[in-house]
């Protein structure tokens, strides 16, 4: 059949390696020259961490670290608990308005960055009159993040077989006891998908903060992007790098727990089904 | 029957032998709305009235003392009209051309990719996954930042170019290729997951059919291919255009004056230009057009893609 195929494997094979190349090359050269040496340039001058050194003493970078943590952590819990409600609204119940409900939702999840940024900014400082400060920018991220959480949610509870539903009814399952033995166990992957893409979004976010920070609550996306204007220097190659290696990290936790998740949202069913 | 008031669903009307009786339980249209309360509350006070604001605004006046300032009585457009103009419409195409150019790069870089993992992946395939996703989830702005170390005039392309010959003084940032780049970069891991979605999905004996029925290899991707993945296919192109369109960090890092896109006029708008009425009009125009692209997808692809 390769033969025959409209797209020539070989070719093909080609093409996703220059693809590849260009996806990875950039980060490799970024992470690459964060332990050059030469403060500016790009002419390789030795190995060096100083950079990295040099960042344990900056206390603005640490501050925009802690703060972005603290973002990140408290909008991906609000914006799971939310969205997971959402989600499982919008799959499990046949109700009028549902497909209001997941307008509104689309449209949070396609309005630029940009629209959404100006309008808190506006309700923030016009319409509400609240300083401009940390919490103002977790709730801008919760609102961001709740329509990833419902997609991704949604998503797992659409492929869900409502017979085992049926099944712990029959077996005589209360439905709040079916919802927590049967339901929950089996979206909890989704549900943890949603909160790990909540949480690298909210980390990334550049456009939206900066338009609902106060003073004292820049995050490092902020931080990093203030640094640019004075143009690239190897300190922020050194920052880019911890933050490229914590969101892998990150993805290696997160694909090792919705594994073992979906591994037991199984095992919950075999025990549901034997008891 | 969407909101039977028994609260069964269609797939407990049909079970057999009919279900036990069991406890009583809320209408769905109760349990759905006080699950989506919260959503609702919070998508009230920060995404519709803000956006209500922004529109608004938009039909306000510059002010003094506040950035905006009312006039009720008279619905004043001049803002759109101002954000139309030769001197702010060239902003409008420039961002539309730009995202437009990245989202076919991504076609053509995208398509290929995501067939050879569908098809020829083999037991590798969730580890070329895994090298789409990896960009995707990391940092849009370090990763546009990478390119701004390479491209400017003492980065490492120019030192690359110099070393082999080519001279070492090119411009390579503030140009459209600049923008265009970073956008295909930024944003072609949008494209290749829905579109390895289809594929995935596409039954390969259609190929087959085809190539029995007597199509050539063009006539089978155009014809057959590409009209089954079509779901994946607009899903990635929206998912490259939208956020391509309105953004902001691409330009700002890799462009200048001349490549300025829809996101740094109105951030500007909001901060040096301070012009927040004539920002809103052209976040109004930005919403219509994003809008517009998503109604095309709904009417295309069905309601069911929400």
């Amino acid at each position: 059949m390769s033969t025959k195929s409209a797209l020539r494997p070989r070719y093909l094979k080609l093409h996703a390696a220059l693809v590849f190349a260009f996806l990875f090359a950039p980060i490799v050269v970024l992470v690459v020259f964060s332990f050059n040496k030469a403060k500016s340039g790009t002419s390789w001058s030795g190995f060096s961490t100083r950079w990295y050194s040099s960042l344990a003493h900056n206390h603005d970078a640490l501050q925009a670290f802690r703060n972005t943590l603290k973002v990140a952590f408290i909008a991906t819990l609000f914006a799971t608990v939310i969205g997971t409600l959402a989600a499982f609204a919008l799959t499990r119940f046949r109700f009028r308005g549902r497909s209001a409900y997941s307008t509104l939702i689309f449209i949070s999840l396609v309005m630029p960055e940009i629209v959404m940024g100006i309008s808190l900014t506006a309700f923030f400082r016009r319409f509400a009159h609240v300083d401009l400060s940390i919490r103002t920018v977790i709730a801008a991220h919760i609102t961001f993040c709740i329509a990833f959480v419902v997609v991704v949610v949604k998503a797992r509870l659409t492929a869900f077989d409502n017979r085992l539903v049926e099944a712990a009814a029959d077996l005589g399952a209360t439905p709040f006891q079916a919802f927590l033995r049967v339901v929950l166990p089996l979206a909890a992957p989704g549900i943890f998908a949603g909160a790990m893409l909540a949480f690298t979004i909210s980390l990334d976010d550049v456009v939206i903060t900066s338009f609902t920070a106060g003073p004292g609550s820049t995050t490092l996306p902020l931080y990093i992007f203030g640094q640019l204007r004075f143009g690239v220097s190897p300190s922020i190659n050194a920052l880019s790098t911890i933050v490229l290696l914590s969101s892998l990290v990150l993805l290696a936790i997160g694909g090792y727990f919705s594994v073992r998740a979906a591994r037991r949202g199984a095992g919950a069913i075999d025990a549901t089904a034997l008891g | 029957m969407d909101e039977g008031q028994d609260g069964l669903s269609e797939i407990e009307v049909e079970a057999r032998p009919p279900p036990p009786p069991r406890r009583r339980r809320l209408p769905d249209w109760i349990t759905g709305n006080l699950l989506l309360l919260p959503t609702s509350v919070w998508f009230l006070f920060l995404l519709v009235i803000p956006t209500l604001l922004v529109v608004a605004y938009s039909l306000g006046q510059r002010g003094v003392i506040t950035p905006v300032r009312f006039s009720w009585g008279h619905l004043n457009f001049s803002n759109y009209n101002l954000a139309l103009n030769p001197l702010f419409l060239p902003i409008f195409t420039r961002s539309i051309a730009y995202a437009l150019v990245s989202t076919i790069a991504c076609v053509l870089l995208g398509f290929p990719l995501a067939y050879w993992i569908a098809r020829f992946g083999g037991r590798f395939r969730n580890v070329y996954l895994v090298l789409v996703i990896i960009p995707f989830l990391t940092s849009y702005l370090i990763r546009m930042y990478a390119w701004q170390f390479i491209l400017q005039r003492n980065g490492l392309l120019n030192s690359v170019l110099g070393a082999i010959g080519l001279g070492n003084d090119h411009t390579f940032l503030n140009t459209h290729f600049a923008v265009i780049l970073g956008l295909t970069y930024g944003f072609l891991p949008f494209m290749i997951l829905p579109l390895y979605a289809s594929i995935e999905r596409m039954d390969k004996s259609l190929v087959e059919a085809s190539y029995d029925l007597g199509h050539g290899k063009t006539s089978t991707l155009f014809r057959v291919i590409i009209p089954t993945v079509s779901p994946g296919l607009i899903a990635g192109i929206l998912l490259v255009f939208i956020p391509a369109v309105g953004d902001f960090v691409t330009p700002e890092l890799l462009g200048g004056v001349k490549t300025q896109m829809f996101g740094n006029t109105v951030y500007d708008q909001f901060g040096s230009g301070n012009n927040w009425p004539l920002g809103s009009a052209m976040s109004v125009l930005l919403m219509m057009l994003i809008l517009l692209g998503v109604f095309v997808y709904l009417w295309r692809v069905g309601e069911e893609a929400l």
